[in-house]
């Protein structure tokens, strides 16, 4: 014995989903997927000095920043991009002019930068990364350690069109 | 000993060696702070031996001056080391949410002191219910704000002496029924 497609009790089911969501926005047309551009973060832009020199590696290194530099939408890999970082490491606070520095994304979007260990400033173990080169819309992030023992933290760009 | 661990303790944090004496200085005004909320409950109710009655709250009302002195240097010494995060801070738009617990706890304290200087002009029992509301909303502020932080101070000297600042805060409110309907 084959089984109902529908059963009356699954179709209500169903109706009424579609019902609850569709009106707030949740059913979407099929397309291509949608990559949302990253927000900048409360606090991501305190003590940002503009213009912090591409450079091998902040100070005596030790420690490492990752991440991802995509465009927004079609999500794809954005090269030669331009990612500012600073903290408050065993060198120096973050006003320190020492305490800042930039590196280029590569051809597969990702920036890697040696700096000093970051340690707990004002609360938190965290660092600040900008995206601020005109071609995007400026985007500042603040991501916080999970634990002040780690070396290396990430953060991640999807950056939409200025 | 709940006074003297806890700054030792601080002062022997590796971040130290990371931070410039105006942050060093502004970390130790919030360590003492904390430590004067832990007399505060106690001089007011004269339970302190050699301090009692009156002379209990003459003291009671310097501690409260230094009070507000340790917290005056624990913002402006943060605000030199980093005037955006302290900016933050006060308009309550920080990422980290110890901030607003500790702001809140300033302004009770201001509160409270400027209460402390119009006190002649209030009602004895207005006075006492006020005083306390402010004091018990500086304990609960500065306490969430010290446990949330990630400082200088060293854990377990921490979390113990904000354990016996709740504590006689709690207990001489309910001791001396503050509540109550009846003039004291």
């Amino acid at each position: 014995m084959t089984k109902a497609l529908m059963t009356r009790r699954s179709f209500l089911a169903a109706t009424g989903a579609l019902v609850a969501t569709g009106p707030a926005g949740l059913v979407v047309p099929a397309r291509a997927e949608r990559v949302a551009p990253t927000p900048s973060m409360r606090g991501g832009a305190n003590n940002y000095l503009p213009g912090a020199p591409i450079v091998e590696r902040i100070g005596g290194g030790g420690f490492w920043m990752t991440g991802t530099v995509r465009r927004a939408g079609d999500g794809a890999p954005l090269s030669g991009q331009r990612i500012q970082i600073w903290a408050h490491t065993t060198e120096g606070n973050e006003r320190d002019p020492w305490s800042h520095g930039a590196t280029l994304t590569d051809a597969n979007g990702e920036f890697r930068l040696e700096m000093p260990q970051i340690v707990p400033a004002f609360g938190q173990p965290h660092g600040h990364l900008a995206y601020d080169s005109g071609d995007f819309k400026t985007v500042f992030l603040r991501p916080v350690m999970a634990s002040s023992a780690d070396t290396s933290l990430s953060a991640d760009f999807v950056l939409e069109p200025a | 000993m709940a006074v003297a661990v806890p700054v030792a303790a601080a002062a022997a944090s590796p971040l130290l060696a990371w931070r410039d004496p105006v942050y060093i200085a502004a970390g130790f005004a919030g360590v003492v702070a904390m430590e004067l909320l832990l007399f505060q409950p106690l001089l007011a109710s004269g339970w302190l031996p050699g301090l009692s009655g009156q002379r209990g709250r003459r003291v009671h009302r310097w501690v409260g001056g230094l009070l507000v002195l340790a917290v005056v240097i624990h913002v402006m010494g943060l605000w030199v080391t980093s005037p955006p995060d302290v900016i933050d801070a006060l308009l309550f738009a920080s990422p980290t949410p110890f901030s607003a617990w500790g702001v809140i706890a300033m302004w009770a304290v201001f509160a409270s002191a400027l209460l402390a200087l119009l006190r002649r002009r209030l009602r004895p029992r207005h006075w006492r219910r006020a005083h306390t509301a402010l004091a018990a909303v500086i304990v609960v502020g500065s306490v969430v704000h010290a446990i949330l932080i990630e400082g200088t101070m060293e854990i377990a000297s921490k979390i113990v002496l904000c354990a016996l600042v709740v504590a006689a805060t709690v207990v001489v409110i309910a001791r001396l029924r503050i509540w109550a309907a009846r003039a004291r």
